[in-house]
C-alpha cells in the first residue's frame, strides 16, 4: 500500500460517506437486537438473581432445608428423569423410522411430532383430566387396578412427557438426515450387525443432536407448570414440584423462597447448556488440533 | 482362489417402477469387471442387491457355487467400496479400518497386523492418526478402499468410486486401482457412467441401458462390435446416420456405407460411424463423397472437423493434423466412412445427429 499512496487515498474517500451511513444503520440494528434480548431475557433474570440473593445466605440455606421445598426438587428430578429416559428412547427411535424408514402415513406422523409445540399446556392437562379424571375414559380401569393416575405422580409425567416429546425428536432428525445412510451401509457390509451399527456408528454420528434434545427436554421438564398445575392437584409435600412450590409460595406471600428456587431453576437449565456447549467445543476442538 | 459373481435374471421393482429388469451376467473371478451405463440404468441397484442391500424382486445371485439371495448383507463378506467414501466420521483411519475386523472378533494383536498392512498397499500410514475430514477426496477414498478389504472380502464392489474426485485425481487413482488389483487378484464389480473408466480398468464390461444388459464382452468387443445402436451410441462417440437398406448398403441419400447384409432390404437403418473412421483427404482419389468444412478445432495431436456432406448432412471426424495440413473452414475435402455398424432403424431412436462427442474428450 505504501507504494502506491496516490490511488490509495481517492478510493478511501469516495468509500467514506456509503461506509458511515451503512455503519449507522447496522449499529443501529445491534443495539436494537441487543436491547431485545437484553430488556427481555436478561433484565427478568438479573431480577431474579438480586432478589433471591439479596436476603442473605442464611435464608438461602433455610429455603433448602425446608422439607416442601426438598420434597419440591425430588419430585421435579423424578418426573425429569422418567421423562428424559421415555423421551430419550422412543425420540432416538422415532427419529430414525421418520427418516430412514418410509411407509404410509409418515407426514402424518410428522406432524403429529409438533403437536405439543402447537397446543396449551393447560390444554393438554384438561385432556389428562378427561382421560383419568372421575368418569373418565381410562378412570374405570385404572381405578378398579387401585391406581391413581390423576391427582398423583403418573398423571403429572404423563403430561410432562407428552410435552416434551418434540424436543429430541426436532434435534435428532436433521443430523441423520444430513449423515444420510451410507455409513450405516458401510457397516453392514463390514459385518455389523444392527445393534453394533447403532452402538458404533449412528448413536456417535448424532450425540451432539440428541444432547441438545436431552438438555431442552430437561429444562422445559423442570420448567413445566401449565399442564402439571392441572393435573397435580397441589398437594402439599405430595404432588408439588419445584415450580408448583413457586406458584403456591407467591399465593402465600412467601415470596424470598419463590426466587430462590426459581433462581435454582434457572441456573440448573443454563449450566446445561453451557457444559454442553462447552463440551462439545472442546472435544471437536481437539478433533481438529491432531 | 478368486470365486465368480453369477447373477441369473435378476428383477428389481419398486412400486410399479422396473429398475432392474431380468438381469444375468457372469464376473470371472480375479477379473474386474465394469457395469457401465447412464445413470439410472440400474447398475447401481444391481451392485447394491449383490451386497445384499437391497432385496431383489425376483432372481438369484451366487457367489461361485454359494448362492448369496438367502444370505444377509453380514453375511455375504464383500467389501463395498461406496462413492461418497461413507468412512465413520467420529473413528481415525487406522479405526475406520480396523473396524470390520473388530466386529468380527478379530484377535487384538491379529487387527493391529492387518491395519497396518492395509494402510502401508494404500500408501496411508503416516494418516493412521487422522480423521476422515483431514484428508483430501482421494486419500478419503483410498482409507474406504483398504477398510473394504481388511477383512478378506472375496468380492470387492466399487459403486462409482471415482466420482467424487477431480479428473486429475481420478486418472491417478484409475491407475492405482489398476496395480492393485493385479496385485491381490480379489474379483471386482466396478459400477460406473465412464466409458474411459470402463475401457480402461475392466477386463469384462457389462453394458446397462434401462434396467437391461444391453451388450457384455471385452472392452474391445464393446468399442468394435457394439450389438445394439445404444451400446453403438453410448460407448465411444459416434456419427448417427439415417438412411435406407439398399443392396446390403445402407444409402444415406448419396452416400452410401456396407455392413448392412444382415438387414432387411428397403426397410430404415442407421449406421453409425465413429469420428476417427471418418477418413478425410484432401484429394478427390481419397473419398467418394465430397464435403465442406464447417468448423476446424484442434484437439492436440488431431483435429475435429465438422463436415457438411452434399447430401444435407452434418458429420464430425477426427483427422490426424499431418492428413489436413493446411486445410481451414470454408475449404472442401473428401471423406470415405469406414467401418460403419448398421442397425434397423425403430421408431423410438431419435434422429440425432453425434452422440457421445463429449465422451471422446475428457470425461
Amino acid at each position: 500500500m505504501s507504494a502506491f499512496p496516490q490511488t490509495a487515498k481517492p478510493a478511501k474517500t469516495i468509500d467514506r460517506p456509503g461506509t458511515g451511513r451503512r455503519r449507522l444503520v447496522r449499529g443501529a440494528i445491534v443495539s436494537a437486537c441487543f436491547l431485545y434480548v437484553g430488556v427481555l431475557l436478561l433484565l427478568p433474570l438479573v431480577g431474579i438473581v438480586w432478589t433471591a440473593t439479596k436476603s442473605g445466605l442464611s435464608t438461602i440455606v433455610a429455603t433448602f432445608q425446608m422439607p416442601d421445598v426438598q420434597h419440591a426438587f425430588f419430585l421435579t428430578g423424578v418426573i425429569t428423569v422418567i421423562t428424559l429416559i421415555v423421551t430419550t428412547f422412543f425420540g432416538v427411535l422415532t427419529s430414525w423410522v421418520l427418516v430412514r424408514q418410509h411407509f404410509i402415513g409418515k407426514s402424518l406422523l410428522n406432524a403429529l411430532v409438533d403437536l405439543p409445540f402447537a397446543l396449551s399446556p393447560v390444554t393438554v392437562g384438561l385432556a389428562a383430566v378427561i382421560l383419568f379424571g372421575l368418569g373418565g375414559w381410562l378412570e374405570p380401569f385404572f381405578s378398579s387396578r387401585g391406581i391413581q393416575i390423576l391427582f398423583a405422580v403418573p398423571s403429572m409425567v404423563l403430561v410432562t412427557i407428552f410435552i416434551c416429546i418434540p424436543f429430541t425428536i426436532r434435534e435428532v432428525v436433521p443430523v441423520l438426515e444430513e449423515i444420510g445412510k451410507d455409513e450405516e451401509d458401510a457397516a453392514h457390509t463390514l459385518g455389523a450387525s444392527i445393534l453394533q451399527t447403532w452402538r458404533r456408528v449412528t448413536l456417535p454420528n448424532i450425540r451432539w443432536g440428541l444432547l441438545y434434545g436431552v438438555a431442552l427436554t430437561t429444562a422445559r421438564s423442570i420448567g413445566e407448570i401449565g399442564a402439571v398445575l392441572i393435573v397435580s392437584g397441589l398437594i402439599k409435600g405430595k404432588t408439588e414440584t419445584a415450580t408448583l412450590f413457586i406458584f403456591t409460595a407467591i399465593e402465600e406471600r412467601q415470596s424470598t423462597e419463590a426466587y430462590i428456587v426459581a433462581l435454582t431453576l434457572a441456573a440448573v437449565s443454563i449450566i446445561l447448556l453451557v457444559a454442553i456447549e462447552t463440551a462439545r467445543h472442546r472435544i471437536e476442538g481437539r478433533k481438529e488440533g491432531t | 482362489m478368486s470365486t465368480p459373481i453369477v447373477v441369473q435374471q435378476l428383477t428389481k421393482r419398486f412400486g410399479s417402477f422396473e429398475a432392474v429388469s431380468d438381469v444375468s451376467f457372469t464376473a470371472p473371478g480375479g477379473a474386474i469387471t465394469a457395469l457401465l451405463g447412464p445413470s439410472g440404468s440400474g447398475k447401481s441397484t444391481v451392485l447394491r442387491m449383490i451386497a445384499g442391500l437391497e432385496n431383489p424382486t425376483e432372481g438369484h445371485i451366487w457367489l461361485g457355487d454359494v448362492e448369496l439371495t438367502p444370505k444377509s448383507v453380514q453375511e455375504r463378506r464383500v467389501g463395498f467400496v461406496f462413492q461418497h467414501y461413507a468412512l465413520f466420521r467420529h473413528m481415525t483411519v487406522a479405526d475406520n479400518v480396523a473396524f470390520g475386523l473388530e466386529v468380527r472378533k478379530q484377535p487384538k494383536a491379529e487387527r493391529q497386523a492387518r491395519v497396518d498392512e492395509l494402510l502401508e498397499l494404500v500408501q496411508l500410514s503416516h494418516f493412521a492418526k487422522r480423521y476422515p475430514d483431514q484428508l483430501s477426496g482421494g486419500q478419503r477414498q483410498r482409507v474406504a478402499l483398504a477398510r473394504a478389504l481388511a477383512p478378506r472380502p472375496e468380492v470387492l464392489l466399487l459403486d462409482e468410486p471415482f466420482g467424487a474426485l477431480d479428473a486429475k485425481v481420478r486418472q491417478d487413482l484409475r491407475r492405482w486401482l489398476d496395480e492393485l488389483h493385479t496385485e491381490l487378484g480379489v474379483t471386482s464389480l466396478l459400477v460406473t457412467h465412464d466409458q474411459e473408466e470402463a475401457l480402461e480398468l475392466a477386463n469384462q464390461i457389462v453394458v446397462m441401458h434401462e434396467g437391461n444388459v444391453e451388450q457384455v464382452g471385452t472392452p474391445t468387443q464393446i468399442y468394435d462390435e457394439p450389438a445394439t445402436p445404444f451400446v453403438a451410441g453410448f460407448v465411444g462417440s459416434a456419427n448417427v446416420l439415417h438412411g435406407h437398406v439398399q443392396g446390403g448398403q445402407v444409402h444415406l441419400g448419396g452416400l452410401r456405407v456396407d455392413g448392412a447384409s444382415h438387414l432387411t432390404e428397403g426397410e430404415p437403418a442407421t449406421a453409425y460411424v465413429r469420428p476417427h473412421d471418418v477418413h478425410v483427404s484432401v484429394d478427390s482419389e481419397g473419398g467418394e463423397a465430397k464435403a465442406t468444412v464447417m468448423r476446424r478445432t484442434m484437439l492436440g495431436w488431431l483435429s475435429q472437423l465438422t463436415l457438411h456432406l452434399t447430401n444435407g448432412e452434418t458429420i464430425v471426424a477426427h483427422v490426424p493434423n499431418e492428413d489436413i495440413e493446411g486445410v481451414k473452414e470454408g475449404d472442401t475435402v473428401w471423406v470415405d466412412l469406414r467401418n460403419p455398424k448398421a442397425f434397423a432403424r425403430h421408431a423410438d431412436v431419435e434422429p440425432q445427429l453425434v452422440t457421445g462427442l463429449t465422451g471422446s474428450g475428457r470425461t
